[in-house]
């Protein structure tokens, strides 16, 4: 295991140099000239040479490459020109909101998405999976930013339910930080009042994350369950009397859930990147939001750090996915 | 026929092909059906904001535009974004799947894990970052969407590659004589058609999802182009008073997704029976 666990991280090294090229090239080769990008639109010739000094755009590119990797190695992502902090710190106070988020919204469509599959395979070809079908691909087809403003439209602006945007109600002071998320922080420091604050705030934006993973989730799991159920083991504790409601929920259904492991690492990925359009509808106070206000200015300094970290989190969960797998199925240790 | 029947049997998919065909002809004839086709650019301030009615069906937008017109113009350039990145993408990343498929080497080596590297970057954040630093417009939008698509062909056209070259009848035409290209194109190409336009169709569906995106954000259309995005993006400030507003661009949006979604399923069940979706 300990071998299968080595090869499978060195495996990643080759695609995250590969990320390093990758962002290289799109910060400093995909623009005609950074420099001039830089300096802004009113810039002298002379103002710009001073940038393409001090940034060091003048050398060749291997050296600049060289000098990229040295400062993502210390975590150096200089300054943004849109807050003026160190973008490492911006990143490390925003990042647990965005955590916060995204768990909430894959706990949401694995809590939901596991049982609605499981019952429509179980009602195979009647309503309950007729409608799971029109409701697993209309999830994926929806827009999430016209989604998430018909819900505000909807259940802040017109019926007052939940708020509107933001992490917590203006008047309220964040609990102090030991994890980052505002649910478990605020019952820790014993301030009920903002525990349900902060939870009022997450329904929407959550509920929009979690849809197009619901979908996926329980269209996997409906595919596992109803391959499960073609199984000889199924017939024979059918057979042994074991009640059917037991029979799905303990036996079939942990058959069956191999499949979507691997759809909910492929799907964290996928999550992080749909919360740049949901942080930006609701005002979330996450990464996402500050990549969409670095891409919006130009930020290249954020965009680029914030490339590398979803790059590097997708690549990690896809790690141990794999792992993972390797632990319930041992026969996938070998194929590495 | 076997394949046509297979298909007139499966509801969804054949739901997928009605708005698909229905999204098209609309998109074709737009200036024809559209009651106000002069709304791309005229505005009625006297109209501003009124709420769906018989002269308006869908009502009209804050400059007193009749947003049933422009849903229906939009439909031209939501699918023209979408064949053209799909297309571009096909050209790139087909023949690049052949080549690190069927050679070995440094180069297709190389190829392979671009393309793993492309893939391991979300989508959407690649979209958007090439869409802004190539100064947006809806030309761009569309290069950065194309960029992020490619290596999906690549992935697929690479596998059913690397299957076929070690069959046998690649093997006799090697010994018959067949050179490398004539052999990718003529023979293993052809092979490979069906899981293409299967990605094809998924691929429109994301590229009108995306691109949307990339108008809402300001990246994609500009105004006052009748962008089902751009639109949805306008709206927020008119909520939600003008709740349709946004309302019926953002169906119009669901809807052709949905169409290409169902259609590809739909195909997909018959080219690779092993994923059946329904048993």
């Amino acid at each position: 295991m300990l071998r299968f666990v080595l090869r499978r991280v060195l495996l990643a090294i080759p695609s995250l140099f590969g990320l390093l090229v990758l962002t290289f090239f799109l910060i400093r080769v995909v623009p005609a000239d950074p420099a001039a990008a830089l300096a802004g639109e009113n810039a002298t010739p002379s103002q710009i040479a001073e940038i393409r000094r001090q940034y060091g755009l003048d050398r060749p590119l291997y050296v600049q490459f060289a000098v990229y990797c040295a400062q993502v190695a210390r975590f150096d992502f200089g300054e943004s020109a849109y807050s003026h902090r160190p973008v490492a710190l911006d990143i490390s106070q925003r990042l647990p909101a965005t955590l916060e988020l995204t768990v909430t919204a894959l706990v949401l469509a694995i809590v939901l998405g596991i049982p609605l599959g499981t019952v429509a395979a179980v009602h195979h070809n009647r309503w309950p999976d007729i409608l799971l079908r029109v409701l697993s691909v209309g999830g994926v087809a929806i827009a999430a930013f016209w989604f998430a403003i018909e819900l505000q439209m909807i259940f802040a602006m017109g019926l007052d339910w939940l708020p509107l945007r933001g992490r917590l109600s203006t008047d309220l002071a964040a609990p102090s930080t030991v994890t980052g998320f505002y649910l478990i922080d605020s019952l820790l420091a014993g301030r009920f009042d903002l525990f349900v604050d902060a939870a009022r705030h997450l329904v929407l934006p959550a509920v929009t994350l979690s849809l197009g993973g619901l979908a996926t989730i329980a269209r996997f799991t409906r595919a596992g369950v109803l391959e499960t159920l073609q199984k000889d083991f199924v017939s024979y504790e059918r057979a042994q009397g074991v009640p059917a409601r037991a029979l799905i929920w303990k036996f079939v259904l942990k058959n069956s859930v191999v499949a979507s492991i691997t759809q909910i690492g492929l799907l964290f990925g996928g999550l992080i990147a749909g919360a740049v359009v949901v942080e930006t509808i609701f005002d979330w106070p996450g990464i996402g939001f500050y990549t969409v206000q670095a891409i919006l200015t130009a930020d290249y300094k954020v965009m680029l750090a914030v490339t590398l970290l979803i790059g590097v989190i997708y690549t990690a969960v896809n790690i141990l996915v794999d792992l993972v797998h390797g632990l319930i199925d041992p026969r996938l240790r070998e194929q590495l | 026929m076997l394949v046509a029947r297979k298909f007139a049997a499966d509801r969804p998919a054949l739901l997928g092909l009605a708005v698909v065909l229905a999204v098209v002809l609309v998109a074709m004839f737009a200036p024809l059906i559209a009651p106000y086709p002069q709304d791309v650019s005229v505005s009625h301030l006297l109209l501003r904001l009124k709420p769906p009615s018989w002269a308006h069906p869908f009502g009209t937008d804050y400059l007193g535009r009749d947003i049933f017109s422009r849903v229906i113009l939009g439909a031209r350039g939501a699918l023209l974004i979408a064949v053209m990145v799909v297309g571009l993408a096909m050209l790139t990343g087909v023949p690049l799947g052949l080549i690190g498929g069927y050679y070995r080497g440094v180069a297709a080596e190389a190829i392979m894990r671009v393309t793993d590297v492309f893939l391991a970057v979300p989508q959407l954040i690649l979209a958007l970052a090439l869409a802004q630093l190539m100064t947006p417009s809806l030309t761009s939008a569309m290069l950065a969407l194309t960029l992020t698509y490619w290596p999906f062909f690549t992935r697929i056209v690479y596998a059913e590659t690397r299957r076929l070259k070690s069959s046998l009848f690649i093997d006799a035409l090697r010994c018959i004589g067949a050179s490398g290209p004539r052999i990718l194109f003529l023979h293993i190409l052809p092979n490979c058609v069906s899981s293409i336009i299967v990605r094809a169709t998924i691929g429109m569906g994301f590229a009108i999802l995306v691109a949307a995106v990339l108008g809402f954000l300001g990246m994609g259309a500009t105004p006052p182009d009748p962008d089902w995005g751009l639109a949805i993006s306008e709206s927020r400030q008119y909520l939600p008073d003008a709740w349709w507003f946004s309302t019926f661009p953002g169906l119009a949006i669901f809807l052709t997704v949905l169409g290409f979604n169902l259609l590809g399923d739909g195909l997909r069940d018959i080219v690779d029976p092993r994923l059946r979706r329904s048993r």
